[in-house]
């Protein structure tokens, strides 16, 4: 596609509406930027470790509260200006001081960041915390210049290896490998970033030579047509993204745990999948994705069972139950609205599903209002579990032991963390908090040509540097 | 004439007030929250709260109306909540690509209708005529996406002769400009050619029999010269109403084959401007559409006078 061997032409669904992640929130800006164009002291790699980046190497304090970043040399902006640890200092501090996201909260736990030597970022937080160091892998730990960030909406300025190029509103992004990067340099001079808001018609661009890449099929009938084509090759890995079906634990009748579970007895995760999302992705059963450290296969705590699910209601004293599956206009949720339809109309309860405009319309009346009994929706975001320490969050799950938990790991070493996050993971099952239904896949479909793409999706961003052409 | 140009004039403002105001309305009432899809899920309601009162979502809805159409008059759409820019320049850059795919379907609708429905029309009773009579009906039911998909498979998939989607701004290269619009301006060009081919046809058998045009075979034109010199003319006048009429069709039409083709059109804009609730960019295009219809219904009615003579006196 395009012009020479070295551009690379990736297909997307979700278009950056401008370029500053740190007003605008939402996964398409740091799909396209981090790592390509913005770089952080750390990144995430594709099996979800987190590795060094514009950070040489860092220690920690014995109390896990002072890290010592030691910073590359000869790292400069693509505006020229060089990158040091003055520019650690006034990128972290500007989280909590200009950025209007939600995201910002990750940074409060930092109390101060001191310039040692131009190379030498020390971070003083206020107490351990094992997700700062996680979240300064995302946008939050993206690193700007002072010179670069007047006009970030529109021309975005980083130490990565691509600059933004070119822009196309409505249809595509160009990057364009810079010079002077200071890491090795990236196979594709030229990556245009093209934006479908209709699945096929993404399809159809691969399938005719227009794109070089599809960065994740969203419809997953399409798949097989890829993988029967011996021009292409198709990976399939996971994702973040949990399918959730939820319960609102704070109103009856569904505050009740006896109820909850019953429902998530009732339904058949497996055929569920197969028809919503053509057996593609993986059952779970807990807030929990196949990435994260302390994953645990508890996707037969509630094996299928309507004959003990409709015993359950009856000791929960529930006849003739009816409730509002309230779900986004999206297809996946609107498929496996109509299975979760069905299996509990199988042991009698009738559930009235009710479409709502996404995001508008779900984010006002189910997010906020949390009006609603059940709803269907996917978290993409990362270590989502600690939603469930949040008890105003949409689940109107409370539970104290819970909270202590999730603050107690991200406090505590490696392994005790572990331990505890798989408590979490554990009791959230237990009082069937929620069903997870499925964890979404990554399936990405690319030409034969195009090598090095990752499996999975667990970091925020697309990474490009990455990528690889197959001696033809 | 004077006169009936103020009363059209003073027709048109009024519409286009009106038009506003029902658009503005409709977009205050539409359930979602712009600050909250703009700032995402997990947004706090103090955040969300600044950045209603930073968009001037707070203020009356009267004052937010008056300020907005005080703007547009002086050429200010306001700034995107989504995109942060001025919507002006957006909207043009947009409608550019929405008239150029109208404007070529449109053109492709007439070098179709016109000879096929006069073809129709002179041999209705010959088996070619019912031919395309048949045809045009068959195209008429097929819906514009799914010529498009139907094209997409045959020209851009199985054959590879044409992309497609996509957009190549003709500055850029005329080239892949070109080629990147034939699929679609075919798509939406097709099916509007055989609507108005049924048009044209039943103009022109209209007009077959009339007495005017046995009156100029009987001075010795032959059918076809007889036809053109004064049938076609006549024909015309109901065919442009159609036109007119149609062209809101297209605009429809328009935003579904944008999707399909992936093009940054007007209609693509508009879609993504009412899922993230960026209002202030709805009411622009919108009203840019709603002006646009009217103006095309004004310049029809000065055809008419151009066709026909006895309508420029009613």
């Amino acid at each position: 596609v395009g012009d020479g061997e070295s551009t690379l032409a990736v297909g997307f669904t979700a278009e950056p509406k401008n370029f500053d992640f740190t007003t605008t929130d939402g996964s398409a800006i740091p799909q396209a930027l981090l790592y390509n164009v913005y770089e952080g002291l750390v990144k995430l790699d594709a099996n979800g470790e987190i590795v060094p980046l514009l950070a040489e190497s860092w220690t920690t304090s014995p109390d896990r509260t002072v890290y010592d970043f030691q910073l590359h040399e000869g790292v400069t902006f693509s505006n020229g200006d060089e990158f040091t640890a003055e520019d650690v200092k006034f990128s972290l501090e500007r989280v909590t001081s200009e950025w209007a996201i939600s995201l910002k909260s990750k940074m409060d736990v930092v109390e101060r960041v001191e310039v040692v030597d131009p190379t030498h970022a020390r971070v003083v937080l206020s107490r351990p915390s094992n997700s700062w160091l996680f979240d300064l892998t995302g946008r939050v730990g993206a690193m700007f210049s002072p010179t670069g960030v007047d006009d970030l909406a529109n021309d975005p300025v980083g130490t990565g290896p691509y600059d933004v190029a070119d822009r196309r509103r409505g249809d595509s992004i160009s990057l364009q490998r810079r010079t002077g990067y200071w890491g090795s340099d990236p196979a594709y001079e030229t990556v245009i970033l093209t934006y479908f808001q209709n699945p096929t018609a993404m399809n159809n661009a691969l399938l005719s030579n227009g794109i070089d890449v599809i960065s994740s099929i969203t419809a997953p009938y399409a798949i097989p047509q890829f993988e029967a084509d011996t021009r292409f090759n198709v990976l399939q890995g996971t994702t973040n993204g949990e399918v959730v079906l939820s319960y609102n634990n704070a109103r009856p009748p569904l505050d009740d745990p006896k109820v909850r579970r019953a429902l998530t007895l009732a339904i058949d995760r497996e055929a569920l999948l197969a028809t919503a999302w053509a057996g593609r992705g993986t059952l779970i059963g807990s807030m929990v994705p196949r990435t994260d450290p302390w994953y645990e296969d508890l996707s037969d705590y509630y094996p299928h069972d309507p004959e003990r699910a409709r015993q359950l209601l009856a000791e929960a004293g529930q006849q003739d139950l009816n409730l509002r599956l309230r779900v986004p206009n999206l297809p996946y949720a609107m498929s496996s609205a109509q299975v979760v339809a069905s299996e509990l109309d199988k042991v009698g309860v009738t559930v009235t599903i009710e479409p709502l405009d996404f995001p508008a319309v779900w984010l006002q009346q189910v997010f906020n209002g949390h009006d609603y009994d059940m709803s269907i929706v996917q978290h993409v975001e990362a270590r989502d579990i600690t939603t469930f320490g949040d008890s105003d969050y949409y689940w109107g799950y409370d539970n104290p032991r819970v909270r202590e938990m999730l603050a107690e790991a991200d406090v505590a070493a490696m392994e005790q963390q572990i331990e505890r996050m798989r408590e979490v993971a554990r009791t959230i099952t237990e009082d069937a908090a929620a069903n997870w239904l499925f964890l979404f896949p990554n399936v990405v479909a690319a030409k034969k040509s195009v090598t090095g793409l990752p499996r999975n999706q667990v970091s925020e961003s697309f990474d490009l540097t990455g990528l690889g052409r197959a001696e033809s | 004439m004077i006169l009936p140009i103020l009363r059209r004039t003073a027709i048109f403002v009024v519409s286009v007030l009106v038009a506003s105001v029902v658009v503005f309305l409709f977009m205050a009432v539409l359930p979602g929250d712009p600050a909250q899809v703009a700032l995402g899920v997990n947004a706090t309601p103090e955040l969300v709260a600044q950045t209603r009162q930073e968009f001037g979502l707070n203020r009356p809805l009267v004052t937010q109306y008056l300020d907005w159409m005080g703007g547009i008059l002086s050429g200010d759409f306001g700034r995107s909540y989504v995109t942060k820019e001025p919507i002006g320049p957006q909207l043009i850059d947009r409608l550019g690509v929405t008239l150029w795919l109208v404007g070529g379907a449109m053109l492709v609708a007439l070098l179709i209708s016109v000879p096929l429905g006069t073809i129709a029309a002179v041999r209705h009773r010959r088996p070619s005529g019912a031919v395309v009579s048949g045809v045009s009906q068959l195209g008429m039911a097929v819906p514009a996406f799914l010529a498009g998909i139907l094209l997409v498979q045959v020209f851009a998939i199985q054959l590879g002769w044409l992309p497609s989607g996509g957009w190549t701004p003709p500055v850029r290269d005329p080239v892949e400009w070109l080629y990147g619009l034939i699929l679609p301006v075919l798509s939406l060009g097709l099916v509007q050619g055989a609507v108005v081919t049924r048009y044209v046809r039943s103009s022109v058998l209209d007009v077959l029999s009339e007495d005017y045009l046995r009156t100029a075979r009987s001075k010795g034109l032959r059918p076809g010269q007889a036809l053109v010199r004064h049938g076609l003319r006549n024909a015309a006048v109901p065919v442009v109403t159609v036109l007119g009429l149609q062209l809101a069709t297209l605009l429809v039409g328009a935003v579904v084959v944008e999707r399909v083709f992936v093009l940054p059109g007007l209609g693509s804009m508009l879609l993504d401007s009412v899922s993230s609730r960026d209002l202030l960019a709805v009411q622009g295009i919108v009203l840019v559409l709603v002006v646009g219809v009217l103006l095309v219904n004004f310049l029809v009615d000065v055809l008419y006078a151009v066709l026909d003579p006895r309508l420029r006196r009613s």
